[in-house]
């Protein structure tokens, strides 16, 4: 049966990259609890647009948590206070009648806010340009079992791979650092067969991308690990290091 | 809506339409058998020799799976591509959310698949309503789709013995579909995006985000360029090219509740077809059978659970009315409805193909129940369930395949799928209709090419399962950029063009002067509001089930929601910022545009095929019955103006290599 709630929101308002930002706070009623929480902001924007004013800016597409666009940082954490689970996933059950709820931007010196709770993260499509592939041209593959993988290696590839580069993990770490989105698009090549002949050009480039792109460094806090809505494991960072290193060693 | 409508004056508008056709359709299907169609033309075709490639632009609009593949596949041969998309990065596409699978012809089960196998489930699933050349030629490739995408490092499932893992979907008899967990959709598309990505780095390819087309620029009778707005400083900004490329995805969100992502829309398809190309089938769209139940009013969208549910799954609604009645009532629980009062509708009416049947007539099955004083939760609802599958394998295997699946819907429903069965209905999926192409991918406007699931081609009245992204891939990887040459090799003399061309400021100015126009209506409604009021005329007139008189009003009421939006929008903000509200008025005036023509184009069809099911035309025991005699053809709308009728050209189907038959799937 149809559950309604109260809230509080402390939303974060912004015109554009220079210029200063401040939080705003809406009151909300009748949120049903089986609403997503993107339509309990769609529910605002409707009020705020009947009032003349103009709604709140934030990046969604999918609404299924696949695509990465969506980036709320809410209650102080990236994609709010359910693990495992984007931002548009989040449903209103998991919140209480009354609560105050505060939703931010991603915080980062790489990620620029647009507007509002949008920000820029061309920064991930830079770095994926400057190595996250195979270098191989449509046409002329060879027959797709002619290579045999195994399936352990197939699954950690794919875990790996899951990765939606929504950028939560850059606004989870202390320092800004995109060490585990490099390190699970590494990871994926690092494992499999395809990835092997560009495997330590590719470590290379991509670390020394991110590092030009104004990312922090990493210090193992692990935030980014436990704030990942596709829970891409932290041990993809680890095998980063190993392939820095011993691209390192090959120069 | 319970307002009488006359339909006297909207019937003789549209009923006698076809008298106008005149023109006949070049398909440009190359001669000869079927199966070396594809061949001949490849080898017969003219090429662009490395030297003039470079000096040849392609603007391709769209980075999805068909969009991304072709950029980067005509980055790779040589020419210069500008790929533009309107979300932040070409990764978010919504190919990105497709689950299951994509298809192919490998025949690694030895299960007795084929080329042929593939392309004759492919036809007979869309209804005999697809082009026999085209089919043949998208099983042909889909081969090829696998090779180049594990070359690439998407990370299919596989067996233990490290070969590639198969599974099945509906209307298919054999395991044929190759999938990366629920997530192949994203594999696929981030295959794409690193092969698009490295052209990026090498110069062939640029990328431009945030970036809306609207309207596509004519010089001389050929496509040559677009203007699009720049969704973060609301400037609008002019590209030119010696080819244009469309990959702009379904109309699907016409009905507004769809399981599309927010921003996909059919505006690109509307500029084109006001520019000239030819609009197709429309009426063809497919309401996909398991999804979940719409909640309430401020739902904004619909989410998918993958077919490969129908696997293990078993569907069923009470037997019994009042059984039914006490479920919804909250007095009865699912689980306490014994086996023998379950009604497994889909067993019981397709023994063949069962729980596996194709889209179509999954969901219209679902309707017909509902409809009837069946279904369950709020009525509109019928269950899927794993009980059977757990009594037989176990959780544990249960969990391991579908995991990921129960777990979407547990955090969506509240409900926990291992416990008691799932709940779902039809929505909105995907539109098998759209613009017109040739054997080439060019639309009736010379230098306008369209690809993927924006363009009519492949899956007549009805997709299969995992054949969307066989489809997307095979154009933009493996067709485009072959045909594209053949148009492209004489534009070799053709200089770079610049955007000084009067034509581009004549089409600036008209975009300047639609978006002042909605600026300006400073009425009540926002776009949001207005579109919700349109998805419930589509979803109630043209949707699953359609007739003479609901199509009739359909076009009625479409009008009234149209005075609406001219009379009555609120687009608060400026028009040169960053401006959510003016992309959401844009993009639903083409919806308003769409959704007549999807209205007009089923109601001229007057017979029932795939999911186009016109409640007149149906068997005794319910299915679509087809009229080959009068409407084995291509509908193709020719725009004749904002307050003018359209023009109906009709292509003729020829099945030279299948039999055409009434489909069956029950014995």
């Amino acid at each position: 049966m149809e559950k309604t709630i109260n809230v509080n929101l402390k939303i974060w308002r912004q015109r554009g990259p220079k210029e200063p930002g401040q939080f705003k706070t809406y009151q909300l009623d009748k949120v049903s609890t089986d609403s997503s929480f993107l339509e309990m902001l769609d529910m605002l924007n409707q009020q705020l647009v009947e009032k003349g004013e103009e709604p709140v800016v934030f990046d969604n597409d999918c609404r299924e948590g696949i695509c990465g666009m969506c980036s709320l940082y809410i209650n102080g954490h990236p994609h709010g206070p359910v693990q495992g689970i984007t931002t548009c996933q989040l449903h209103m059950r998991k919140f209480k009648d009354g609560d105050t709820i505060t939703i931010e931007p991603w915080r980062s010196a790489a990620f620029p806010v647009i507007r509002d709770l949008t920000v820029d993260r061309n920064a991930f499509d830079k770095i994926q340009q400057a190595g996250g592939y195979t270098s191989v041209n449509c046409g002329g593959a060879p027959d797709a079992n002619a290579m045999p993988i195994s399936k352990e290696v197939a699954d950690i590839a794919m875990d790996s791979a899951t990765c939606i580069g929504c950028g939560a993990c850059v606004a989870a770490c202390k320092n800004g650092s995109a060490m585990l989105f490099v390190s699970a698009k590494v990871s994926q090549f690092a494992l499999l067969p395809q990835g092997q002949v560009e495997r330590a050009r590719r470590a290379r480039a991509m670390v020394k991308r991110m590092d030009e792109l104004g990312f922090g460094n990493c210090t193992n806090t692990g935030a980014c690990a436990a704030e990942c809505p596709k829970n891409v494991p932290l041990s993809n960072i680890a095998r980063l290091n190993r392939e820095f290193i011993k691209a390192k060693f090959q120069d | 809506m319970d307002k009488m409508i006359d339909s006297t004056p909207i019937m003789k508008d549209y009923a006698d339409m076809e008298s106008v056709a005149t023109t006949t359709i070049d398909s440009k299907i190359p001669e000869g058998p079927v199966a070396e169609k594809w061949t001949n033309y490849k080898a017969h075709q003219k090429l662009v020799n490395p030297a003039n490639k470079r000096n040849l632009d392609i603007i391709v609009v769209g980075t999805g799976l068909a969009g991304a593949s072709a950029a980067s596949t005509l980055g790779e041969m040589g020419f210069n591509v500008l790929n533009f998309c309107i979300q932040d990065s070409p990764r978010r596409a919504h190919s990105i959310a497709a689950q299951g699978g994509v298809n192919a012809a490998k025949n690694y089960q030895n299960d007795g698949d084929s080329i042929y196998r593939l392309f004759y489930d492919t036809v007979k699933g869309g209804d005999f309503r697809s082009r026999e050349a085209n089919v043949y030629r998208l099983a042909e490739v889909s081969n090829n789709i696998i090779d180049q995408c594990v070359a690439q490092g998407v990370p299919f499932a596989r067996e233990y013995g490290g070969l590639l893992a198969n599974r099945s979907f509906g209307g298919a008899q054999v395991s044929r579909t190759f999938y990366a967990k629920g997530q192949t959709g994203q594999q696929l598309l981030l295959g794409a995006y690193s092969s698009l990505n490295r052209q990026i780095e090498k110069g062939t390819v640029k990328s431009f985000n945030r970036r809306e087309m609207l309207d596509v620029v004519i010089i001389d009778g050929r496509a040559r360029g677009i203007i699009v707005r720049n969704l973060v400083t609301g400037e609008i900004e002019r590209y030119a090219a010696h080819a244009v490329v469309l990959a702009t995805g379904g109309y699907g969100r016409a009905f507004f509740l769809s399981t599309n992502a927010m921003g996909c829309n059919g505006s690109a398809a509307i500029q084109a077809f006001r520019k000239g190309a030819y609009l197709s089938n429309l009426a063809f769209t497919q309401i996909h059978p398991t999804c979940i139940p719409v909640h309430g009013e401020d739902q904004s969208k619909l989410t998918l659970m993958s077919e490969s549910l129908r696997n293990d799954g078993r569907i069923w609604v009470p037997k019994k009315k009042e059984d039914a009645e006490a479920i919804r009532a909250g007095k009865k629980k699912p689980t306490e409805i014994p086996d023998e009062d379950r009604d497994f509708y889909l067993e019981r009416r397709y023994p063949a193909f069962g729980n596996l049947c194709p889209r179509d007539i999954a969901s219209r099955a679902a309707k017909e129940r509902c409809d009837a004083g069946y279904g369950v939760g709020t009525g509109n609802a019928v269950y899927l369930d794993f009980k059977y599958a757990i009594e037989r394998l176990g959780e544990d295997v249960v969990r391991d395949r579908y995991g990921n699946l129960f777990e979407m819907y547990e955090m969506i429903s509240d409900d926990n799928p291992y416990e008691t069965p799932m709940m779902i209905f039809p929505a909105s999926h995907y539109t098998m209709g759209g613009i017109w192409v040739d054997y080439e991918l060019q639309t009736s406007i010379k230098g306008l090419f369209a690809i993927g699931e924006c363009n009519f081609s492949d899956h007549g009245a009805n997709r299969l399962g995992a054949s969307a992204l066989m489809q997307g891939l095979a154009d933009g990887y493996f067709v485009l950029p072959y045909t594209m040459q053949n148009y492209l090799s004489d534009q070799i003399k053709v200089p770079h063009f610049t955007t000084d061309a009067p034509e581009f400021d004549q089409a600036e100015a008209d975009v300047r002067a639609r978006i002042e126009k909605l600026m300006n209506i400073k009425g009540t409604k926002s776009p949001d509001e207005i579109h919700k009021r349109l998805g419930r005329v589509m979803w109630d007139l043209v949707g699953m089930g359609r007739t003479l008189d609901s199509l009739v009003k359909a076009l009625a009421e479409l009008e009234e929601v149209r005075k609406e939006f001219y009379s009555d929008l609120r687009v608060v903000g400026k028009a040169d910022d960053l401006n959510t509200e003016l992309e959401k008025a844009l993009r639903l005036e083409d919806f308003l545009e769409m959704s007549k023509m999807m209205a007009i184009d089923a109601l001229h069809r007057n017979e029932s095929c795939g999911a186009h099911f016109r409640e007149e035309y149906q068997t005794a025991d319910g299915e679509a019955a087809r009229n080959d005699e009068e409407y084995m053809y291509v509908s193709c709308w020719k725009y004749n103006g904002e307050n003018e009728k359209p023009t109906l050209y009709k292509e003729p189907l020829k099945y030279e290599a299948i039999e055409v038959q009434t489909r069956n799937y029950k014995s």
